[in-house]
């Protein structure tokens, strides 16, 4: 059952992302700056040749665990271990079971306040991962449960850095 | 930065060609074992250093050990890391070298003599867990033929194992048959009888080792309840606060499916079950009993533990000839990665730290003995001889005794081949399990 349920986060995932799509077109054509007639929009939608919206952004940071920072634009809608990906953060191991609720490698840690601002508490599926994982604090979250939302903007999230602190202490 | 070392790796390769070089000689490190441990510790090896080649020993024609034949079918999530180990596959400085015994074909000595580094990746060998071998394909194992043909079975051990086990003979074959599991597995299940998997602990309700991931699956299992003997339970309430931060939750959970009233969805569904798993605590088996007129088991003769026993059931690692091994805590000492008193040899995975953990600390621990590897080489207390030449030494030794090596592209044909007879049974893939003919379509 839980791995049923595991199986449909990429499921709801895409279907989160489409309809964020499909709400921005529908702001963007209001606004007249995209205007496709009803039936090539409607062939356009599930085609891969859609034109690429500009979908809203915000800008991230993201405190590794070598001690570098790493500014990211990341589109709002997207969770955070499609951003980390997309921005080709070089990052070991991150993401291993891409974003399936099956491991804890996308571990991040939020500051207090930003932690209290999320607007969905985690699962119980997701804490039983989190348990699993390294260097554990209470403002802690998988990467890929935490969809990147306009309240981030200039958000400052820490990566742990499970392979170096295991080394360097 | 990734994209730096790349250039600066590639024009440092262009700079001082193999073939020409004498100052700077590439060093060659082999790998024994390809599963999660191995296949890591090759990807931080490739990445920290820019010349370095690593040669990736298995014994069997394919790779990713316990991730192929561990990690239970049910969990396809869990197997998405081979997309990763792939990716660390095509670096033109990986190789894999299959179908080939560490230990009988060839002795860690000869790699020695032909590596800058040897690296003994095991991450265990199913030892009592013959019956994950089985129904995940494990070709030694793919002939055990357990009989289900029985109402009750009787798990030793209450970790990630034992549940796994109890997962797969309780879950409804019609969910199994869309997962990787092996054909003659699903047949034997769909044919099983049992109703009722009982999984014996040694110590107490605070000491499970399962996940509580593991757990809540269990507690959701269609057509299945759980049957917790509420005294085993009472009185735990106060100790389970005291417990460490890592396992509240897991003893949260098990005491509220004990001792809590279920939600009606669930009272409805466990009413409904027809069949059950059960946690039993606190008893060690004595003897097996076997009855004499069939091959069959007639009882297990428990005694009840007053004393608390340290030694849990599990996977066990195995010795290699010429390498200490502690087979008291299986596994290889060693400091960071570096086997006591083998300069030169280094180990990760469950023989490194013991069978214990998830995916993520068998990555944090691998990454550690690779970067222990390239730090050795860039302070010197690795050197590279003119005889470090690798694979190029040890294939044709490997050739003189008969063994053919299977390479990445040549698993690719099985795994090509598998995902194909797969899709005609409308699952994933269909594992092969026989290793002649996995060497026959690998060299077609």
């Amino acid at each position: 059952m839980a791995s049923a349920c595991r199986r449909f986060v990429p499921l709801l995932k895409s279907v989160c992302r489409f309809s964020t799509i499909n709400r921005l077109a529908a702001i963007t054509s209001k606004n007249g700056i995209t205007a496709y007639s009803s039936n090539v929009s409607a062939c356009r939608k599930f085609g891969s040749t859609m034109p690429r919206i500009q979908k809203e952004t915000v800008k991230l940071t993201f405190l590794l665990g070598d001690g570098s920072r790493q500014l990211v634009d990341a589109k709002v809608g997207d969770n955070l271990l499609d951003v980390i990906t997309e921005n080709e953060i070089d990052l070991d191991g991150f993401g291993a079971c891409e974003g399936t609720l099956a491991c804890s490698t996308c571990h991040l840690i939020f500051k207090q306040e930003d932690y209290k601002k999320l607007p969905e508490t985690p699962t119980d599926e997701e804490l039983d991962m989190l348990d699993l994982a390294y260097g554990l604090t209470d403002t802690s979250r998988l990467g890929c449960q935490v969809i990147v939302s306009k309240e981030m903007e200039n958000w400052e999230i820490t990566v742990p850095g499970g392979v170096a602190d295991a080394r360097d202490v | 930065m990734a994209g730096y070392q790349k250039s600066l790796c590639s024009s440092l390769r262009r700079l001082w060609p193999r073939n020409y070089s004498t100052t700077i000689r590439q060093p060659h490190i082999a790998i024994v074992g390809s599963g999660p441990a191995g296949f890591y510790t090759a990807q931080q090896i490739l990445k920290l250093h820019p010349t370095a080649e690593v040669d990736v020993y298995e014994k069997l024609p394919v790779p990713f050990g316990l991730v192929r034949f561990g990690v239970a079918p049910d969990h396809p999530e869990v197997k998405n890391v081979i997309s990763t180990f792939t990716k660390t596959a095509l670096n033109e400085r990986f190789h894999f070298l299959g179908n080939v015994s560490v230990g009988s074909d060839l002795d860690v000595e000869e790699l020695k003599k032909a590596y800058t580094a040897v690296v003994l990746d095991l991450d265990g060998v199913l030892s009592a867990r013959s019956f994950v071998g089985w129904y995940n394909g494990l070709p030694n194992k793919a002939d055990l033929k357990p009989n289900l043909d029985t109402d009750v079975a009787v798990v030793l051990g209450q970790g990630n194992v034992a549940i796994d086990v109890a997962r797969i003979l309780l879950t409804p074959v019609d969910i199994l048959r869309k997962t990787d599991i092996t054909q003659y597995a699903l047949e034997a299940l769909s044919k099983s009888r049992i109703k009722r998997v009982c999984l014996i602990g040694r110590r107490g309700p605070l000491q499970v080792a399962f996940t509580t991931a593991e757990l809540r699956e269990m507690t959701r299992l269609e057509g299945c309840r759980p049957v917790l003997d509420k005294n085993d339970f009472l009185g735990l309430e106060d100790l389970a606060k005291m417990v460490p931060q890592r396992r509240r939750r897991l003893t949260q959970l098990l005491l509220n499916t004990a001792l809590e009233k279920p939600s009606q969805k669930d009272a409805a569904r466990w009413q409904a079950s027809s069949k059950e798993w059960m946690l039993k605590f606190l008893r060690s088996p004595k003897e097996i009993l076997p009855d004499e007129q069939s091959n069959k088991v007639r009882g297990i003769n428990f005694t009840i533990n007053k004393l608390v026993v340290l030694r849990s059931v599990g996977y066990k690692s195995v010795g290699l000839k010429g390498i200490e091994f502690d087979s008291r805590k299986s596994v290889i000492p060693s400091n960071t990665g570096q086997v006591k008193n083998q300069p030169g040899v280094y180990c990760s995975g469950w023989v490194k730290r013991g069978p214990v953990g998830v995916i993520a600390s068998t990555m944090t621990d691998a990454f550690e003995t690779g970067k222990q590897i390239v730090d050795d080489l860039a302070s010197g207390v690795l050197t590279v001889s003119p005889d470090h030449t690798g694979r190029h030494r040890i294939v044709p030794y490997l050739k003189n005794k008969d063994i053919e090596t299977v390479s990445f592209e040549e698993w690719n044909k099985i795994n090509e081949h598998e995902i194909s007879v797969g899709n005609e049974l409308n699952k994933p893939r269909e594992k092969l399990t026989d290793i002649a003919k996995m060497l026959q379509i690998a060299k077609q």
